[in-house]
């Protein structure tokens, strides 16, 4: 497996992607921390690029990465290796070269410029993303045969996730305003990994303002560690089950 | 040779309050455990107007004591006042009375008397000047009384709910009166004002108190300055009143659902310039108030700076600078009587051709999204999301919910210079 993972590391590298991209967080951080003093709006306008940017990148980066090395896969598989070793591989060195790029590219101006408590919960929910996405994307990829379909269902993914499903949150909020709505609203939001990581993050920023009755109820449940778990045990499931699911229809993929 | 020490040190302080200027001839009586006079009730039976009671340290636990003659009060090294729990410490009816240096500790607790460390009825030229109050249930309580300094005085007090715990500074129907310097922490109000006229409140810091830091009513053209007022349990909130000066104020980190740095409500002709707000769940909460100006003041990282209320008109709000917060302006309805002109936001995303640091397009404070925070709160969850960022986009081009006419013409490019702490 260790194998994989390197032959399929040095394969992204050589493409160049992952640099770009490593290099473009980095010089945008940089020029953020530079442009505001203030490192709490700094983080906010981080919030968007983990929030929008990462979750797209991981997701269309894997789905094309997993079919240019559909050549690499299939002769892989020609060998008496097991094919759950395989994927896993796949799966581990495109999930680490993201992370990584992530990390790097936020992480060392974070570092510089002063880390903080909402400093590293940006880094956490961002490498979970970045996780979810690359799940996600692997799922997509072994759902079609065909690679403009795949990266449409992954795009489907990210657009579903990032604003069809908020759309659907908003007008449910609306159509049952008259209720009390705090705990059908909060387990709705675990139904999707970035609301979750937006509504951790918003609790360390937007504190004062999530302050009516909805967002005291929020604040207890989050601040609270048995919130801080949960919140993060579902975003492992959420990286975990479509990893599973896709896994189980590689290895019984008719390829 | 000690006494003649003692008798020069009071002289001093009585030539220096003027108010008791025209009885600086009164004798000077000392209260000491070891001494012949024991008890403080018992000196005062003996003073004639005018005297000094010097108090040596101790601890005097007399019950009631009831001060009706011009006497000045002064303690060496804080002795100990003692309501034992059980009753109010000094009730004062008497002009002139000067009482300093002491410490009041437990005074009893009713819900039908106000019971007070030191109450004042019904006088005039008082000085309450830097004692200490402990676990006392009102520390000073004044009602009709004018022409008084409170100046100085420490208070503390921690109670766990708001029936078990009086106002630290309570005024009742006063004119005239200065409130200076003072700290107040732990009270059901740290500074209350009902009917008080014509005063000045000044350098004074109210902290955790478990309603407001500061709760005035009918308390007309008074100024209050320098004050700060930090982590109250509903901030500071202010009524029915007109002619209010607040300058130079800081209402910090007032936190929860119903918490506010400030809430004005029916305020009329009245001045508030020169303030910081940060912090707060809600900066300033406005309902039912008229001719306001608001100018030089700093709202910072709270959640909402202003909410204002439409039954709010002919406000002029400029010169602020809004930086950091969530909300920086929210409204509930779409009538626009309230001015906004030249003020920093630092969600402005316009610009400066002629490069006179003044935005040439105007800019529109209300996010379409407070307006649906107003409507439904739980929405308040998706806050910045990508839907929510479109909509906001597409409302500032075409304001659909937003008031329309509720802008700012001339916003400035750069936030003003507010050096609001060396003022």
């Amino acid at each position: 497996m260790n194998r994989i993972i390197k032959y399929v590391f040095y394969d992204i590298l050589r493409t160049r992607f992952i640099i770009f991209y490593t290099a473009l967080l980095l010089v945008s951080t940089f020029a953020m921390f530079q442009l505001d003093s203030d490192p709490n709006k700094v983080v906010m306008s981080l919030l968007n690029v983990v929030l929008m940017v990462v979750p797209l990148v991981s997701i269309v980066f894997t789905t094309i990465h997993f079919y240019n090395s559909y050549e690499f896969i299939e002769l892989m598989l020609a060998q008496p290796i097991n094919r759950r070793v395989i994927f896993i591989g796949e799966y581990l060195a495109v999930a680490m070269s993201l992370c990584m790029a992530f990390a790097v590219g936020v992480g060392i101006p974070l570092g510089i410029y002063g880390v903080s408590a909402t400093g590293m919960s940006l880094l956490f929910c961002g490498i979970i993303l970045t996780l979810v996405f690359v799940s996600l994307a692997f799922l997509a990829a072994v759902l079609t045969r065909d690679k403009a379909k795949a990266i449409g269902i992954a795009l489907l993914f990210w657009f579903y996730f990032s604003l069809i499903y908020d759309g659907f949150l908003l007008w449910f909020v609306y159509a049952f305003a008259d209720y009390p709505l705090e705990k059908i609203t909060l387990g709705l939001i675990s139904l999707n990994p970035v609301d979750l990581a937006r509504v951790i993050m918003l609790l360390q920023l937007d504190i004062s303002a999530l302050m009516g009755y909805t967002g005291a109820f929020y604040r207890q449940f989050f601040g609270s560690s048995f919130g801080i778990i949960f919140s993060t045990l579902i975003l492992f499931l959420w990286v975990i089950i479509p990893f599973f699911i896709a896994l189980r229809i590689f290895s019984k993929k008719d390829l | 040779m000690k006494s003649g020490h003692q008798c020069m040190k009071a002289l001093k302080i009585i030539f220096l309050s003027c108010f008791v200027a025209i009885t600086a001839y009164g004798s000077t009586i000392t209260v000491s455990k070891q001494g012949k006079i024991k008890s403080i009730k018992q000196a005062i039976s003996q003073a004639k107007p005018g005297d000094t009671l010097y108090i040596t340290s101790g601890t005097y636990k007399e019950g009631n004591i009831i001060i009706e003659k011009s006497l000045t009060l002064i303690g060496e090294n804080f002795p100990v006042l003692d309501g034992d729990h059980k009753v109010e410490i000094f009730t004062i009816h008497a002009h002139y009375v000067t009482i300093s240096g002491l410490k009041f500790i437990n005074t009893g607790i009713a819900s039908i008397n106000d019971l007070a460390a030191i109450k004042v009825l019904d006088s005039k030229w008082l000085r309450i000047t830097n004692n200490r109050f402990v676990n006392t249930f009102f520390a000073i309580h004044f009602s009709n009384s004018s022409h008084s300094w409170i100046v100085g005085n420490q208070l503390q007090s921690d109670a766990k709910a708001e029936h078990q715990i009086g106002n630290g500074i309570h005024l009742w129907k006063c004119d005239h009166i200065t409130v200076d310097n003072n700290i107040v922490k732990g009270h059901r109000d740290g500074i209350y004002f009902e009917f008080v006229t014509n005063s000045l409140i000044t350098g004074n810091y109210s902290k955790g108190n478990m309603r407001y830091g500061l709760h005035f009513m009918f308390s007309h053209n008074n100024e209050y300055r320098n004050n700060t007022f930090v982590e109250n349990g509903a901030g500071v909130a202010v009524m029915y009143t007109t002619g209010v000066k607040m300058i130079n104020n800081t209402f910090e980190h007032n936190w929860g659902s119903s918490a506010y740095g400030l809430l004005l409500k029916d305020i009329r002709d009245s001045f508030v310039s020169g303030n910081r707000f940060l912090q707060n769940s809600v900066g300033i909460l406005m309902e039912g108030s008229s001719r306001i100006q608001f100018d030089n003041n700093t709202f910072s990282e709270n959640g909402y700076a202003i909410k204002l209320q439409a039954s709010c008109d002919d406000n002029n709000f400029k010169r602020n600078n809004f930086s950091s917060n969530t909300f920086d302006l929210a409204t509930n309805g779409s009538l626009v009587l309230n001015s906004v002109n030249g003020n920093y936001w630092d969600k402005y995303e316009g610009y400066d051709l002629n490069k006179d640091s003044v935005g040439d397009i105007p800019h529109h404070p209300v996010s379409m999204y407070s307006m649906v925070v107003e409507q439904m709160p739980a929405a308040v969850l998706l806050w910045r999301s990508f839907l929510v960022l479109l909509m906001d986009k597409a409302e500032k081009a075409i304001p659909v919910m937003t008031p329309q006419n509720l802008k700012d013409e001339s916003p400035a490019m750069k936030p003003y210079d507010l050096n609001t702490k060396s003022q």
